[in-house]
């Protein structure tokens, strides 16, 4: 991917696909046990156990049921050990995706987004050197594991991959944005391949963030598009794909899973927290995907919303869809995967992509649970129950804080 | 295609602007530093640090930044000397297309360390208004909101070699005719949280904090990139056999007309693999960070900042910047002046 003054000009945009993706949230370990609980429909919130939250607003997450060894031998207990909770869950859905692709190992780029990185790591030195100075030797070991970079050095050696990394940062936008950056390296022929994904594990900084904010729902319950309800639920997993350039799949004979077809990104610079209440950025970036695919709104056949259950992120996101598919909207479905798994943050566009291809794979439209009445801003076909469905093409938003929007879109082959 | 660095800023220990800086680093001395002191039991803990001095006339007047901690000023003042009035005006005029970038290393440690605190201490007491500034894009989305603009913004996190891979991502863009151009800004901020971090690794390190910013578009000059070439992961190269493979892909020619601008802080242990793999360099050379302290995901960006002051001061034809990262990569770009 490097860069010379005397390098040719850029080589014409080349068709992209996916060719593996593996996937951890709080509905299962892989991409099948999600795949089955997506089509049935589960949710999965309990009470939180990984951190003391007696005196928060709100006790419940989606938890990941993640092992403390490693699940198998070709993982070693000393990398295992090494690695914060969400690295853990990036190591489990990255390597299935590379699995999943037919690839062990090789000279490929690695593109990952986070928010949180290993904040739980960072926690444990933040309690222990507000009261002692002992103990020297852990401190340095959780300053240096603490560090995002040293956690995807450590998943790249193990995954036995060579090759730059690049971790984004955009809140709950970069899951979405390291595939989005995965497909514009292979698009332009600055990379072959790229494994790029997103991850984020619950930690209590977060958690007492969000809580703050009063931006958690009471009940536990998220409701995205409900005309009630009352915020959104924390959860944490991993997503993972395999971006391949369409000629280099085709020449190893890997199976394409989906081509990506779009991709946008724009900045919402109304305010840190709050999206503009007509979703001017979620407008460019469905404009922009739509555009760079070639395609019409009433062409894409689900949205896999940001959706988060909050008033204020779904009116957004409401109107930016309405705007973008005008008359047809009518037509045009829609669901909040968060509504089952809660918010996986800087995994979430990472997860939601995975989803988005499980659907376009299967055939079904996952569903928004929770929904008792939906939101008057739902001019669009609200899914409310998962059902087959023939899909061509899948768009997925993904929002965040500091006005990070990021929209992808991903087609069964051939529906360019 | 010519991607030229047409615009820098800085904020560092030595002042706020370029120019502070590049007096700062022509004398050659170590800034001398002031003390970040806490009590922890009975001890009481006492950390050098190379702060920026207060001059908070110098900081952009920008209502989202009143409540910001210093990163997020520091950066806005770099990046609005870095972009200069006219360009400013422009973005506002939307005339000009720009995206920002921002890599960073720590990000802001002040404000999660207060708002941690306070959510341990009793979280229905925990502040709102903090948290938001903890994310690691809440600087950049400051950014952005300044200069006004809707374009693509991605904050990337990372060692010390960060800054190369946002400048290369900023090259990714101007080439896809994305932007006009783009600024890619780095900045830390320090505290006793990232200063006592910082020195569980060495006792000798000084801590820094600061912001550098520039401006790439499409031009030929007055200072091109001419290599830029990829990071060099350390997860299948030691630290030493990466710094070897930077200078390799990098190949200045050590003719005495090129600057080496180095990652070396003066710690011994920590710049072995760059005093290794340069060990033969006998053209002109300088370790800002020897001067400004271990800025961490800033360093490099100083860096590049003051190779394009010392070429643009017509001393020199080429500069190299390298910096070989803790943990994730060796990395560096060569200019060139036209």
């Amino acid at each position: 991917v490097a860069y010379s003054s005397d390098s040719p000009p850029p080589a014409p945009p080349r068709p992209v696909v996916v060719t593996g993706m593996g996937m951890v949230s709080p509905m299962g370990r892989d991409v099948a046990e999600n795949a089955a609980a997506f089509r049935a429909g589960r949710m999965a919130f309990s009470p939180v156990t990984l951190f003391d939250v007696s005196r928060q607003r709100v006790g419940t997450a989606g938890q990941v049921d993640l092992p403390e060894m490693p699940p198998d031998a070709a993982i070693p207990r000393r990398a295992w050990e090494r690695m914060d909770r969400g690295s853990r869950m990036a190591l489990l859905a990255a390597r299935e995706a590379l699995a999943d692709a037919g690839l062990s190992g090789g000279e490929m780029p690695v593109i990952i987004g986070t928010s949180a990185a290993a904040m739980p790591i960072g926690e444990d030195y933040y309690k222990q050197a507000l009261t002692t100075t002992a103990a020297r030797g852990l401190q340095l070991r959780r300053v240096e594991l603490y560090q995002a970079q040293r956690q995807m050095t450590d998943l790249a050696r193990v995954l036995r991959l060579e090759g730059p990394q690049r971790i984004i940062s955009n809140a709950c936008a970069s899951g979405a944005n390291a595939i989005g950056h995965a497909f514009h390296l292979v698009r332009s022929g600055r990379a072959e391949r790229v494994l790029a994904g997103g991850y984020d594990a619950l930690c209590q900084l977060v958690f007492s963030g969000f809580d703050a904010l009063q931006a958690l729902s009471p009940s536990g319950i998220p409701r995205p598009f409900d005309a009630a309800r009352d915020g959104l639920a924390l959860g944490e997993g991993a997503g993972f794909v395999l971006v391949e350039s369409a000629a280099a799949a085709k020449a190893r004979g890997a199976r394409v899973i989906a081509e990506i077809l779009g991709y946008g990104a724009a900045t919402d610079v109304h305010h840190l927290t709050q999206p503009h209440p007509m979703g001017d950025a979620a407008l460019i970036t469905m404009q922009s995907a739509c555009e760079m695919a070639g395609l019409s709104p009433e062409q894409i056949g689900y949205i896999n919303s940001h959706g988060t259950g909050t008033p204020l992120n779904d009116i957004a996101e409401g109107n930016a869809i309405l705007r973008w598919a005008g008359e047809a909207v009518g037509k045009i479905r829609v669901s909040s995967t968060k509504s089952a798994t809660g918010h996986l943050l800087g995994g979430a566009g990472a997860v939601e992509s995975v989803i988005s291809l499980i659907a376009l794979e299967r055939q079904f439209l996952p569903a928004s649970l929770n929904v008792r009445e939906a939101d008057a801003v739902c001019s669009f076909d609200l899914v409310r129950e998962p059902r087959d469905a023939e899909i061509r093409r899948v768009l997925t938003n993904s929002f965040g804080f500091g006005g990070a929007n990021a929209t992808l879109i991903f087609g069964k082959e051939g529906a360019a | 295609m010519s991607i030229a660095i047409t615009g820098t800023g800085a904020v560092s220990p030595a002042g706020w602007g370029v120019e502070a800086m590049m007096a700062a680093l022509a004398s050659g001395k170590t800034i001398p530093p002031s003390f970040i002191e806490r009590s922890c039991g009975e001890k009481t803990l006492r950390s050098p640090v190379l702060r920026v001095p207060a001059e908070g006339a110098t900081t952009p007047k920008f209502a989202r930044l009143r409540r910001t901690s210093p990163i997020s000023k520091f950066a806005a003042a770099a990046a609005a000397e870095a972009l200069g009035e006219t360009r400013l005006a422009e973005i506002a005029a939307g005339t000009r297309r720009v995206g920002v970038i921002f890599t960073l290393t720590n990000g802001c440690v002040n404000y999660s360390n207060r708002f941690f605190g306070e959510a341990l201490a009793d979280p229905a007491m925990a502040s709102p208004i903090l948290f938001p500034e903890t994310v690691f894009n809440a600087p950049s989305s400051h950014l952005s909101a300044m200069i006004g603009s809707s374009a693509p913004n991605d904050t990337l996190i990372g060692d010390s070699s960060g800054f190369f891979s946002g400048m290369d991502l900023a090259v990714e863009w101007i080439l896809r005719g994305e932007v006009d151009g783009c600024l890619v800004v780095s900045a830390e901020e320090t505290d006793w949280l990232s200063a006592e971090g910082l020195r569980h690794y060495s006792e000798n390190y000084l801590p820094a904090e600061g912001a550098a910013a520039i401006y790439l578009e499409a031009a030929d000059g007055p200072v091109r990139i001419l290599e830029l070439p990829d990071p060099v992961a350390l997860s299948t190269n030691s630290r030493e056999r990466a710094a070897e493979k930077i200078r390799a892909l990098l190949s200045p020619t050590d003719d005495g007309r090129t600057l080496l601008i180095d990652g070396r802080t003066g710690v011994t242990r920590f710049d072995q693999p760059e005093t290794l793999a340069w060990s033969d360099w006998k053209g002109p050379r300088s370790s800002p960070r020897a001067v400004l302290g271990e800025g961490m995901g800033v360093a490099a960006a100083l860096q590049t900042v003051a190779a394009v002051a010392e070429l643009l001061s017509g001393n020199f034809q080429q500069a190299a910047v390298t910096t070989t990262g803790a943990n994730q990569h060796a990395a560096g770009v060569l200019l060139g002046r036209v």
